[in-house]
């Protein structure tokens, strides 16, 4: 008999910005939807975000950052994934991104970025319809 | 072989994959645990519980600093209630134990309770014995204990610190009936705030009245887990009592006990699935005539075990 199948994700707070209103409504939407949500708090390297990601068997990665810094901390989380040889977890973005940035981002390899305004429900979906694991 | 291997080697991704089989109970995982069992037993195992916000993991993350500046290696377990309207969870453990993420000494695990009455997840069982055959040298569960729940982290830990936090008002005549039984060491955390020593004052007294004998008498510490202050003691107090367990040959029978109650649950848990699975209509039929009183309950078990020993 196996368990049924849960969504883990972490919620991850990379750079220096200093709130998590916005990660902490994610979290628990995803919570509400039926997922284990690891959230690990502010000011996350990303070495420590692909550790912690590794450490928790997650099956999504949630970004959301700020602090304008998202187009050198996101591809060097998704080069540390790589260098660990994970090619199945699913990672997205969220926050303060302007449009003209997305291309880049998506290229790197982040699956998919959620702009400010963008209904959770929207993000859960994604999420379901496309978790690797 | 794989994960046996993985899991040998110090592989953290192996450790990280395998817990999750254990949880979604995937045959590949019980194959795994079977091959390992013999790699178990060299871990101290110890529970942190208490109330939600007390301080846990702030405390947790101390200790296991404390213990990795002793050369010691730490895995941690910990445990969060899962919804039990929608199923998911929020594991915040991570967020104070942020100074551990990259340490190679350290792996840390954040478990939802998953359905399982009584705090504890049923796979974070399982995931000790990972940890174990991965060769911390301690292992710390961190599980939410309000009430009964608590309990349940006796049957993994080898020994149980209990923290408790002043100004809860009532909250120690609340929650004593279960921590009584299971403290051997309480820490009275956030005790910077107003109130630290009638705490200790409480729990001293709840000791004095409490029937049980005491091997050891239950040290209580005061502590602030975001200062650091009484780590030092809490970390001494700990490592005594697990010498002095050992010493006394305490934590061999406690161990033994562990052992049998582990297997009793696992032999009843299978073989009442099996009965169901195969005897299902027979039991049926007998719960009929129970209904109509055709037969009572007794007779009727009486068939059933002899439907069982003859059949086959
Ligand atoms: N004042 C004070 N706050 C503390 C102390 N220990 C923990 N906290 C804070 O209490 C909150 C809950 O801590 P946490 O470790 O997550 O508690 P847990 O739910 O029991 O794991 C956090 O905001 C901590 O910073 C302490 O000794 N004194
Ligand atoms: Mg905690």
């Amino acid at each position: 008999m196996q368990g049924e199948r849960t969504i883990r994700v972490l919620i991850a707070k990379p750079g220096l910005d200093g709130h998590d209103r916005g990660a902490k409504v994610i979290a628990r939407a995803l919570r509400d939807a039926g997922m284990e949500v690891i959230y690990t708090g502010l000011r996350q390297t990303p070495e420590q975000i692909v550790e912690a990601a590794i450490q928790e068997d997650v099956d999504v990665i949630g970004l959301s950052i700020l602090s304008g810094a998202h187009n050198v901390l996101f591809p060097r989380i998704m080069e540390l994934l790589r260098e660990r040889g994970i090619d199945d977890i699913l990672v997205i973005g969220g926050g303060v991104i302007p449009h003209e940035d997305i291309p880049f981002l998506k290229e790197c390899g982040i699956a998919e970025i959620f702009t400010p305004g963008t209904p959770i429900s929207q993000i859960i979906d994604f999420i379901k319809n496309n978790v690797k694991k | 072989m794989e994960l046996v291997e993985g899991i040998l080697k110090k592989d953290k991704k192996t450790a990280a994959r395998l817990i999750t089989l254990i949880e979604r109970e995937d045959p590949k995982a019980i194959d795994a645990l079977k091959k390992l069992y013999k790699h178990t037993g060299n871990s101290y195992i110890i529970g942190i519980t208490g109330p939600p916000g007390a301080g846990k993991s702030s405390l947790v993350n101390e200790l296991a600093k404390k213990m990795r500046a002793k050369g010691k290696t730490v895995g941690i377990i910990a445990v969060d209630p899962t919804s039990p309207f929608t199923g998911g969870a929020l594991l915040g453990d991570r967020i104070r134990m942020q100074d551990l993420t990259l340490d190679p000494g350290i792996f840390i695990r954040s478990m939802a309770s998953r359905g399982s009455l009584g705090g504890i997840a049923k796979a974070a069982y399982d995931a000790v014995n990972v940890l174990d055959a991965f060769g911390m040298d301690y292992i710390i569960i961190e599980t939410v204990g309000v009430g009964q729940t608590e309990i349940d982290i006796v049957k993994v830990a080898d020994m149980v610190v209990v923290v408790l936090v002043p100004g809860l008002g009532d909250d120690v005549q609340a929650i004593k009936a279960g921590i009584m039984e299971i403290a051997d060491i309480f820490a009275v955390n956030k005790s910077d705030r107003e109130g630290a020593d009638k705490l200790v004052t409480e729990i001293e007294m709840m000791l004095d009245l409490s029937q049980k004998e005491f091997d050891l008498k239950p040290p209580i510490i005061k502590t602030v887990a975001t200062t650091g202050i009484g780590i030092d003691e809490l970390e001494a107090k700990i490592s005594e009592h697990l010498s002095y367990i050992q010493n006394k040959g305490l934590l061999e029978q406690k161990r033994k006990e562990k052992t049998r109650e582990k297997f009793m649950e696992l032999i009843k848990f299978h073989i009442s699935k099996m009965i169901f699975q195969e005897k299902g209509d027979i039991i049926e039929t007998l719960l009929k005539d129970i209904s109509n009183k055709v037969i009572d309950p007794y007779t009727a078990m009486e068939k059933l075990l002899q439907s069982i020993i003859k059949g086959e």
